[in-house]
């Protein structure tokens, strides 16, 4: 009879654990990839045999707890070795490993194999923000975090996708093998979309390898993994998945949308236009290290209010845009903003919060400046 | 496999040979004084430093995780910047690891191995003071960084590189100099256990003779050599990259942020199971104990013991799946991986098989090493899972991996260093702690351990990220479950505080044998052991045959 209360108990808990194990939210998702459902099933088999491996062991253990008590008056009996016991319970978790290591092995071997794809990206981290570059297309662009300062403080209510909502997605075509490359401009940063089972370190000077194909359209969002400063827990990756044909005629329209910004170099810009281009750009770009009213976080991310070194010196504010000062956390802004939004933003730091200079930098003079 | 002679059969022998006898010369000159803790060279002292030195660190770490969870109690940022959210959650580790654990089982180590072995001291009393008297200064001064301008060390326990050099604060100099020190600290502590236990052990004990504490820690001792220099080699060289414009880890010079991992994990790999050993120790000498038979498989649990720090020094990749290592780095670190469930099996499978057929009782020790059994077991299944490096990408640097390693950490080290206190302080002090209290202790803790780290797998899981300081809505009820366990698990210490204290100033009288199914050496000295024992030492050779 008690026997058959435990077993239905063991039955009714291993039901829950299957439901809730399973349920969204609560599980790894098995994701929209014939990679991430491999990585689900490795997850999920390792699971079950953690669990009847646990079951055993502290079965027996409760066994003998409850059986062996003094106050029952268990008497203790002496023995204290068994070498058939010992080389029995060391051989089988050998071969039940073993026997998992085959099918990991095997996931493996393909989650490395990033040859043939049909679409190089270049994922670059920053500090803090995911900069992509589709290779040989001339479109590349950040993507920043979208969720408004005012959620986080509280002040307003939160969207349903707080703190994991971009200004541009990174926008790929389903069921194409997509490379993609992973570098990074300052700290290690680490690239990851659960849905994808994608999750590889952006690494300063070393560019990493990783691939995804998607099955189904759709936005998968995931987060950077690696603590990479104060601002980690803010820089979210979305992905969105297209057809193919949605994805050329996107690409198509950021390439003439890059055609026409290069296009404003060569045109004289006034002061109102350059200031209102260029506290967009300070506000996406620079006001995360440099703080919204120039005020820095001395003594790592100096204050651009009344910084005289920079102020009065243009050609070194300039070059501190343009190239970064090595071995500080300043990058250098060349190759990822174009000649219109450095002229911009530098007109914008020499005119806002009081620094009233009165210059204005062209674009044509940052453009000479990039290509020599 | 198994000793031609268990180590039970000395203890008849060892009862006759009590050392308390011949101490009490030296009793009267006991040093008294401002001066005696500063300049004191006995073990039992300087045990008691280090102990309340560890307590003292895991307070202060305890408060720092409390900040930690009062933020993440709900999304959005409501108590702390994100720029000092990183610096508790990296004084946390520091502290908790260099701080509290590490002294906790030095301290235990001070006490309980010349008690063990039969020896009257330390092999190296003063360098054994010496030892002490660093960790103080480098923490004071680990501590003071939080109040220089820039802030204290933000970049995870870890300190990865360059975030931890060209992106660090200017009070990183200081960090890397109180490591230093601490470092100093452990090497000579590890010199010291070995010279102890290879040259002190009475007549007549052989190493197949010493308790699994003795052992364990023996062995720890040999990875604390072996590991502490790395890691002195590896922040010395992050220290020329910050001051001396050298680029070992700057890529713009040359230089190979993923060298530091290596050389980190080659470091940091051991240093887990030097966080870990000493608790198997502790465990395998406190369950024969309360389950009056002697412990299942002697010899296995020392191999089993060896064969784990072996493997330590082969598996430091796993912290690094996601670097882009070659396949054939990765698939080898994967094995080795696995390959340490099994010892680590055999030592579970032991003690379970020590409960079988005994005669059990639930002492406030035994309750605390019953919980890490099962609690440090499922962070071994957590961390069998890790293994798995096509699932790991979905794990890594995530809160499953912040459960994992709590798991193993907290109700696993942390737990076994309460266990001992609560076995170990009737011969310290002369009195048994206040199993009343003791229980609600252990109750509270593990109610409040389970609820403050077991939804962190869910939320891992789920998707989010480890060091954050603001979370998406989806992983609101996990991290709030999770901060009322913090909170329960970090107020139920204060209890711990209450029994030590209580038990320091009086309570039930214990007789040297505290415990009736004690066999070990220390059993056979008065309580409270007089702070001289075993002047001459217990002759054991009539044992062996």
């Amino acid at each position: 009879m008690r026997k058959t209360y435990v077993l239905a108990a063991l039955i009714a808990g291993v039901a829950w654990l299957e439901r809730n194990a399973l349920a969204d939210g609560w599980n790894m998702p098995v994701g929209v990839t014939e990679v991430s459902r491999h990585v689900h099933g490795l997850h999920m088999t390792i699971f079950w045999i953690c669990v009847v491996i646990g079951a055993v062991v502290f079965g027996v253990m409760f066994y003998s707890l409850f059986r062996y008590r003094r106050s029952k008056g268990a008497q203790a009996a002496n023995f204290h070795e068994h070498t058939t016991v010992e080389i029995f319970w060391t051989a089988v978790p050998l071969l039940i490993l073993v026997a998992m290591a085959i099918p990991a092995t095997a996931t493996l071997r393909d989650m490395y194999d990033a040859s043939e794809a049909d679409l190089d990206v270049m994922v670059t981290g920053h500090q803090w923000r995911w900069h992509y570059d589709y290779v040989g297309e001339d479109v590349n662009y950040f993507s920043n975090l979208a969720t408004p300062r005012e959620q986080i403080d509280g002040t307003q209510a939160k969207d349903a996708n707080y703190l994991l909502e971009v200004d541009q997605p990174l926008v790929l075509p389903v069921d194409r093998k997509v490379r993609l490359l992973m570098t990074s401009s300052d700290v290690i940063h680490s690239w990851w979309v659960p849905d994808l089972a994608v999750k590889k370190d952006a690494i300063p000077g070393f560019v990493n390898e990783a691939w995804t194909r998607i099955d189904e359209p759709g936005i998968y969002r995931g987060q950077c993994a690696e603590l990479c400063g104060k601002d980690h827990g803010f820089m979210p990756v979305v992905v969105h998945a297209m057809p193919q044909e949605e994805f050329d005629a996107w690409l198509a329209e950021r390439k003439e949308e890059a055609a026409a910004a290069a296009s404003g170099v060569d045109r004289n810009w006034t002061l109102p236009e350059l200031m209102e281009r260029g506290e967009q750009v300070y506000g996406t770009i620079c006001a995360s290290c440099h703080q919204a009213e120039g005020q820095g976080l001395p003594p790592t991310f100096p204050a651009l209010v009344g910084n005289q070194a920079l102020l009065d010196d243009l050609e070194r504010h300039i070059d501190t845009v343009v190239n970064g000062v090595a071995g500080t956390p300043m990058p250098a802004f060349s190759g990822t903003l174009n000649a219109v939004d450095i002229a911009a933003v530098i007109t914008y730091e020499r005119n806002a919060w009081g620094n009233e200079t009165g210059d204005i930098i062209q674009p044509s003079t940052i453009q000479a400046q990039l290509s020599p | 496999m198994a000793p031609k002679h268990p180590p039970k059969a000395r203890l008849e022998h060892s009862e006759n040979v009590a050392g308390g006898a011949a101490a009490d010369v030296h009793e009267a000159h006991h040093p008294s004084g401002p001066l005696r803790w500063l300049l004191t060279t006995n073990h039992k002292e300087i045990g008691t430093l280090y102990l309340v030195f560890s307590l003292t660190m895991f307070l202060i770490g305890g408060v720092m995780a409390l900040v930690v969870r009062l933020e993440l109690f709900q999304p959005g940022l409501q108590l702390v910047r994100p720029e000092f959210f990183n610096q508790m959650t990296t004084m946390h580790g520091l502290i908790m690891v260099f701080g509290a654990v590490m002294p906790g089982f030095v301290g235990l180590a001070n006490w309980m191995v010349p008690l063990q072995i039969g020896a009257p001291d330390m092999a190296l009393p003063r360098l054994n003071n010496f030892s002490f008297w660093l960790l103080p200064v480098a923490f004071l001064l680990l501590l003071s960084t939080l109040l220089m301008p820039g802030g204290g060390p933000n970049f995870g326990w870890t300190f990865y590189a360059p975030l931890s050099t060209t992106y660090s604060p200017p009070s990183t100099t200081f960090f890397i100099l109180s490591l230093h020190m601490a470092g100093i600290s452990s090497i000579l502590g590890a010199i010291n256990i070995i010279a102890t236990i290879l040259n002190l052990r009475a007549p007549g004990m052989r190493l197949m003779d010493m308790t699994l504490f003795v052992w364990t820690w023996l062995i720890t001792a040999f990875l604390l050599i072996a590991v502490m220099p790395v890691l002195a080699g590896v922040i010395t060289m992050m220290l020329l990259d910050i001051n001396f414009g050298t680029s070992f880890f700057n890529a713009a010079g040359g230089g190979d942020p993923v060298l530091f991992q290596h050389l980190f994990w080659f470091f940091g790999h051991p240093e887990v199971y030097i966080m870990i050993l000493p608790a198997f120790g502790i465990i395998s000498v406190i369950v024969p104990t309360f389950a009056r038979k002697p412990l299942f498989g002697y010899a296995s649990m020392v191999y089993a013991t060896a064969s784990i720090a072996i493997l330590s020094f082969l598996v430091w990749a796993h912290h690094m799946f996601s670097v882009g290592l070659p396949l054939i780095a990765e698939l080898f670190f994967m094995y080795t991986t696995m390959l340490i469930a099994v010892p680590t099996g055999v030592k579970v499978f032991n003690w379970i098989t020590t409960l079988f057929r005994g005669s059990i009782t639930f002492e406030t020790p035994m309750l605390f090493a019953l919980a890490f059994i099962v609690l440090f077991t499922i962070g071994g299944f957590s961390g069998l899972m890790l293994a798995i490096a096509p699932a790991d990408f979905q794990y890594h640097d995530t809160y499953f991996v912040v459960a994992h390693f709590h798991y193993v950490l907290v109700p696993g080290a942390v737990f076994s260093i309460m266990a001992a206190v609560y076995y170990w302080l009737p011969k310290w002090t002369g009195h048994y702690p206040d199993e009343r209290i003791g229980r609600w202790h252990f109750w509270l803790s593990v109610i409040g351990v389970n609820l403050l780290f077991f939804p962190m797998h869910f939320a891992g899981l789920a998707g989010m990220p480890r060091r954050i300081p603001d979370y998406a809505l989806q992983f609101a009820d996990f991290n709030m479950a999770s901060s009322i366990g913090g909170f329960l698990f970090g107020l139920s210490q204060l209890l711990f505080v209450w029994v030590v204290i209580k038990c320091i100033r009086g309570g039930v009288p214990a007789p040297a044998k505290a415990w009736d199914g004690a066999t070990d050496l220390e059993w056979s000295v008065p309580s409270p052991a007089p702070l001289h024992t075993f002047e001459t030492p217990p002759d054991l050779r009539r044992v062996a045959s």
